[in-house]
């Protein structure tokens, strides 16, 4: 053995795959994955570190500047949201201008402005508001359902879509309209929705787990064997239906908000409230969770009832999201994971920051699916996936780069 | 912590301890790793203001011992306490404002940064009188550890040395009175082996009992108050490392031989393998 008299942490060894620059000169963070890769990668000098004295200021207050981040975010992302709404108000066959809308919604809520003519006044408010606030529900759905999944799976690439949750939501809501059930009202879409996908969600959890720890390649694979077993049984159930409700389903199966009305917002608003109010309360907890469930437990969460609680709300987010419109993949893939990367991992910005940013995304979305291919309607499902997939692909080769391969 | 009751409504304060007091003990312990006996029958007690070694060859059951007096682990007879109290009868959060363990590697599935890492060790106080010490609990633990010199940096990015001392500023965050680490030296070089085991020194200084677990004897010679040498899942010595250290123990222990002797300089217990040539 030698005595080092030097300290042994000089160079700061950056994130594998090119260690970019992020807002406040510090180095992005990028996602690893469940098993931090090899240790000690070699330092790179053009690392933007500030100046690293004997008693680091210059890191700690990059550490502090970053703290800015989350609130810049959150702040655009709503002065994103507001102009999509009003440009998706406006916009469509039939356009209004941003001016009578926002002196439409004045006069609703009683502050003054003036009702519009008949047909704008019903545009408006029977076919543009529904359309996009189920448009905001299911997005915040499908982007907070993403962040808790890849939180309680320790994993970032967990996302309804991907590991089967979705599928096993839709298997429900297909067999409530092939068997033509309707015993809940306008809930029993969402109802059937929201036990399947329970069902699956558990059935994932604890297939795809051993020893504690969720491997990438279990998970992906688990989530194959599920999509490929929801297919078979939405196939049965199509096989069964008869031709009005076969149309149905293939229309649902778009994955398409064309249909909305404000009965549909009704139906989905309680899983999807329910859910969003939640999710945010296991923030801290979560962020505990990324030590692993023994020190979790160490520094006080009663892992198992977290797990519990953090998979339904997982369940009723994703059937609000799925029994409106069907599959819509990679919302809850892609944004929590930007999100990650320009403000840290910390959950306490990123659920209402990935719940904010899925809104803005599916918003935004639609807004291009109906407008893009005037005057036919482009399939939101379609579009999503059109731009998700080849996400999912470059975060898999990164992931799998980081681990130096999965044998 | 806030969807099930308010923190600290229920949550039993930790109480004063005294140097002394015995924060957590092992009676009669057997412990079953699926079929496995892995402790048969330990006694041992970890007082406050003493830093407790347990040493002993691979897989004598020294880290299910230190898994078992941090409530990880069921006994399949006789009893654990903590702070007095029956483990299992604390709850998690209750259990984490009175004792802080040390895994034996540390992951973390997100890039959060080293100083938010440390903060996690403050999670058991929110909502206490306590968490106004947060601040100052955090900077002492990464002054301690000398790891605020990478504060901002994620933890993905740093070497296993760096990230073992960043799991054990989270550690000393906590503050609780009670510390079990298992092998926290492991993937140190000797500078910061020395460093950790001085913070171990501080820490029963001020009144903590600190259990941890080495595998280098010199180390566990020069800085353990008590010793405990396990073998095959039961203690077979418990004492000052100068009265337990012999050569005949250890060398029947480690079937290896072992030979004990004084520094030439200031008489501190050594302990070398015999190595002919």
């Amino acid at each position: 053995m030698t005595v080092t008299g030097k300290d042994p942490a000089p160079g700061p060894p950056p994130p594998a795959g090119g260690a970019r620059t992020g807002p406040g000169g510090a180095p992005a963070r990028a996602t690893d994955a469940a098993e931090p890769g090899g240790h000690g990668r070699p330092a790179r000098p053009d690392e933007p570190d500030g100046p690293n004295g004997p008693n680091g200021h210059g890191e700690w207050s990059s550490a502090r500047s970053r703290r800015g981040v989350p609130w810049l975010l959150a702040a655009g992302l709503t002065l994103l949201l507001a102009l999509l709404t009003l440009m998706s108000a406006g916009l469509g066959a039939y356009e209004i201008p941003p001016g009578d809308i926002l002196s439409s919604v004045a006069h609703r809520a009683g502050l003054g402005g003036g009702e519009l003519a008949r047909v704008p006044e019903s545009v408006l408010w029977n076919v543009r508001f529904p359309r996009i606030v189920l448009a905001l529900l299911v997005g915040a759905s499908l982007g907070c359902a993403g962040a808790l999944m890849q939180g309680v799976f320790g994993n970032p690439l967990a996302e309804p879509g991907v590991i089967g949750v979705s599928s096993g939501a839709a298997v429900g809501a297909v067999a409530a309209i092939s068997l033509g059930l309707s015993f809940l009202g306008t809930w029993t879409l969402p109802a059937f929705a929201f036990a399947a996908g329970l069902g699956t969600a558990l059935l994932v959890y604890t297939m795809s787990r051993s020893g504690g720890r969720t491997e990438i390649v279990t998970l992906i694979l688990t989530g194959i064997a599920v999509n490929a077993f929801a297919g078979a049984l939405i196939g049965l159930f199509i096989f069964l239906a008869d031709t009005a409700a076969v149309n149905r389903i293939a229309f649902w199966q778009l994955g398409s908000l064309s249909q909305a009305t404000w009965p549909k917002v009704l139906a989905v608003l309680p899983c999807a409230a329910v859910g969003l109010a939640v999710a945010p309360l296991h923030a801290r907890r979560l962020d505990l969770l990324a030590l692993g469930e023994r020190p979790a437990r160490h520094l006080g969460v009663d892992v198992e009832r977290l797990r519990v609680v953090l998979v339904l709300v997982v369940a009723l987010l994703t059937a609000a999201a799925v029994s409106v419109s069907g599959v819509i993949g990679f919302v809850g893939l892609v944004v929590p994971h930007l999100l990650r990367m320009a403000a840290g991992p910390g959950h306490r910005f990123l659920i209402p920051g990935s719940a904010l940013g899925g809104a803005v995304v599916l918003l935004a979305g639609d807004l291009a699916a109906r407008t893009v291919a005037e005057p036919a309607e482009l399939p939101l499902g379609v579009l999503t996936a059109l731009f998700g997939s080849p996400f999912f692909f470059w975060l898999l080769r990164r992931t799998r780069r980081r681990q130096g391969g999965w044998a | 912590m806030r969807l099930f009751g308010l923190p600290g409504a229920r949550t039993a304060p930790p109480e004063p301890v005294r140097p002394g007091d015995v924060l957590a003990e092992a009676e009669a312990l057997h412990v079953r790793l699926g079929t496995r006996e892995v402790l048969a029958g330990v006694d041992v007690a970890a007082r406050a203001g003493e830093v407790l070694a347990l040493v002993g060859p691979n897989g004598a059951g020294k880290s299910t011992l230190l898994g078992a007096l941090a409530a990880d682990l069921p006994a399949a007879s006789g009893t654990v306490r903590v702070h007095g109290r029956p483990a299992h009868a604390w709850s998690a959060r209750e259990l984490a404002l009175r004792r802080a363990v040390l895994p034996q590697s540390a992951t973390l599935s997100f890039p959060f940064a080293v100083e938010e890492v440390v903060r996690m060790g403050r999670a058991p106080w929110a909502g206490t009188a306590l968490e106004d010490e947060d601040d100052p609990a955090v900077a002492a633990a990464m002054a301690a550890t000398g790891t605020a010199d990478f504060a901002a940096r994620p933890f993905s990015a740093l070497s296993g040395g760096e990230r073992a001392r960043v799991a054990l500023a989270r550690v000393l965050a906590q503050r609780a009175r009670l510390l079990l680490l298992d092998e926290p030296t492991a993937a140190l070089d000797l500078r910061h082996q020395e460093l950790v085991l001085r913070v171990c020194r501080e820490r029963a200084r001020a009144g903590d009992a600190v259990v941890v677990v080495l595998h280098d004897l010199g180390l566990a010679a020069a800085y353990a108050h008590r010793v405990v040498i396990l073998r095959a899942g039961r203690a077979v010595a418990d004492g000052p490392p100068a009265g337990v250290f012999t050569d005949r123990l250890l060398s029947d222990v480690y079937q290896q031989p072992v030979e004990v002797f004084p520094h030439p300089r200031t008489g501190d217990v050594l302990v070398s393998p015999v190595r002919d040539s």
